[in-house]
């Protein structure tokens, strides 16, 4: 059996009486487009969190490439290639565009610390983040501030800035949220050019952009993996359309 | 080539942190004043010392993020550092300076190392803690410190055994203006270099910061640690060019003026202190001459509007004019 991307066994987290995560085993793929969805409070933030080591598991292990990284923190997860976005844009609102993405790069290059040469030597790592700003179709706006910015085009910076990192697991926490539907497509385009070879697990509420991007589905309820598969099979699953679905069919 | 979008959209990104010829303004107008205004060169030292002071607050709160009302600690442990060693036998300028900033700077680390856990209120709280308890240790300690009558007996000797500190304020005008020039040449280097871009980086989204990989405590604590050596080099410009020491250089009211003053400069521009602090002594100097009552209440007027009318302080006004 291959290494996964990323692997999580048995990974649990309580807050007293309330637990957002019961034994959660699973599997993203080297280069998986794998969404994690689930009703309201079934725990899919929570999951990033432990991931990311915002929040310590209460038990368990998740391991990065083979590696086992719960004992690790969260700066030393992100040396390993491990990047995410959040549901709530948080960025650099008075930087510009360009250097909210340079930040990211300085610190992946490790010169981020580096205390007497001005930031503008290091031009390599700001022609980087533009080229990466292009790619996403941001150039035009790379020397704005980011809270000048269109709320759809902040949404892309909050990709950037993640891909800055070089991240071997991207995990999308619900990349489309906040953006008008109609609008939701310049999203969805970004994230199908990205790189193959990024693993990729998107949390997310739309399911038309859940159904377009994946190749893998996990849903998630009260904590726990209620079944995973392919959209069609998970489209098709009554249990599914019964706790999620079906729910919002009425 | 400078004409493809890609270069210029490069090129201008990385000239923001090149000097700028603007920057060279306040050197120049302060060479100017050392020939013009003959004699207020002791005022001027003074002011010079207290800018390197309200700049060294600048880079905690106006950079780190850090708010802080305990500054004071830094620049009190300065001067008594600095004081100490002079009315006990070694009253050379340079080493006592450098020892005094050292001094300060140890003293930021270890006291940063603890409180630097907390954020918000709580941190506030607690720099308030370090600089009461300094306080209070410098007002038990009088067999060292003179505790409330103030260390008496400072021999300050003459820089590098030639220039004698006058009673014109000559050579204290010129050593407090080269010492802030350096203090600033450390302090403007910092904040333009990768290291000084992530602290902004942090002040604007810690959360983010955690979430590209950056050690965000650790670089808290060095900034919080350099902070503290040019507050303690301030302090020690104070207490050897006044030959005097009392305990207010670590009172609340210290750290507090520290803020009106970088507040009404402007905060996070690195200018505010040398806007703010010549602003601020001047109006006081001014408000108490006109009206020696209440003239506290004009100062307290005069930061109601700023805060009011001119967010970001006077350096913030312009801006908004400039554009």
């Amino acid at each position: 059996m291959t290494e996964a991307a990323l692997e999580t066994r048995g990974l649990s987290k309580s807050f007293g009486a309330l637990s957002v995560a019961n034994g959660i085993d699973f599997r993203l793929e080297k280069g998986a487009r794998h969404a994690l969805i689930g009703p309201n409070g079934a725990g899919k933030t929570s999951f990033v969190n432990l991931v990311t080591g915002v929040l310590r598991p209460s038990g368990g292990t998740i391991h990065l490439d083979g590696a086992d990284i719960t004992d690790l923190a969260q700066s030393a997860r992100v040396k390993c290639g491990l990047a995410r976005t959040f549901q709530i844009n948080a960025l650099f609102r008075r930087l510009c565009v360009l250097e909210n993405v340079t930040l990211a790069i300085a610190e992946r290059e490790g010169v981020a610390g580096v205390l007497l040469r001005p930031a503008g030597c290091y031009r390599a790592i700001i022609e980087e983040a533009y080229d990466l700003l292009e790619t996403l179709g941001l150039a035009d706006h790379a020397l704005q501030p980011v809270n000048a910015l269109a709320y759809g085009r902040q949404r892309l910076v909050e990709i950037a800035v993640a891909l800055g990192l070089a991240p071997k697991v991207l995990l999308l926490d619900e990349p489309a949220a906040g953006i008008p539907s109609g609008e939701s497509g310049i999203v969805v385009s970004v994230i199908e050019r990205l790189p193959a070879d990024i693993a990729m697990l998107i949390i997310e509420h739309d399911m038309d952009l859940v159904f377009r991007l994946a190749t893998t589905i996990t849903v998630l309820v009260q904590g726990s993996v209620l079944v995973e598969g392919p959209p069609e099979a998970i489209a098709g699953d009554r249990r599914v359309r019964e706790v999620y679905l079906g729910e919002r069919a009425r | 080539m400078a004409s493809d979008p890609r270069s210029a959209a490069i090129d201008a990104f990385a000239r923001r942190h090149r000097y700028h010829r603007l920057e060279a303004v306040p050197w120049l107008i302060a060479v100017a004043l050392y020939f013009a205004l003959p004699g207020y060169l002791p005022l001027g030292a003074q002011i010079f010392a207290t800018i390197l002071f309200v700049l060294s607050a600048d880079l905690v709160l106006g950079y780190a993020g850090i708010v802080t009302l305990g500054q004071a600690a830094f620049f009190g442990t300065g001067a008594y550092a600095a004081g100490i060693l002079a009315a006990n036998g070694w009253g050379e300028p340079l080493s006592g300076l450098l020892f005094a900033s050292a001094m300060a700077a140890v003293v930021g680390f270890l006291s940063g190392l603890i409180i630097l856990r907390t954020s918000g209120l709580a941190l506030l709280m607690q720099t308030l803690v370090v600089a009461t308890t300094l306080y209070e240790a410098a007002n038990k300690a009088s067999f060292l410190t003179g505790g409330d009558d103030g260390l008496q007996g400072m021999e300050v000797w003459p820089i590098f055994g030639l220039f004698r500190f006058d009673m014109f304020g000559r050579v204290a005008y010129v050593y407090c203006l080269v010492v802030l020039f350096l203090g600033w040449l450390v302090a403007r280097q910092l904040v333009h270099s990768p290291f000084g871009r992530s602290l902004t980086g942090a002040r604007e989204n810690t959360g983010r910061m955690h979430a590209i990989g950056a050690p965000v405590a650790f670089r808290r604590l060095i900034v919080y640690t350099i902070s503290a050596a040019l507050a303690g080099a301030s302090g020690a410009l104070i207490a050897q060019t006044t030959s005097f020491v009392g305990l207010t250089s670590l009172s609340l009211e210290r750290s507090g003026n520290a803020l009106i003053m970088l507040i009404i400069g402007g905060v996070g521009r690195l200018y505010g202190a040398f806007i703010g602090v010549p602003l601020f002594m001047v109006a006081q100097d001014r408000f108490s001459e006109v009206d020696p009552v209440y003239w506290y209440f004009w100062l307290g007027l005069l930061m109601v509007v700023v805060v009011v009318f001119a967010r970001g302080g006077v350096l913030g006004l312009f801006e908004r004019f400039w554009r």
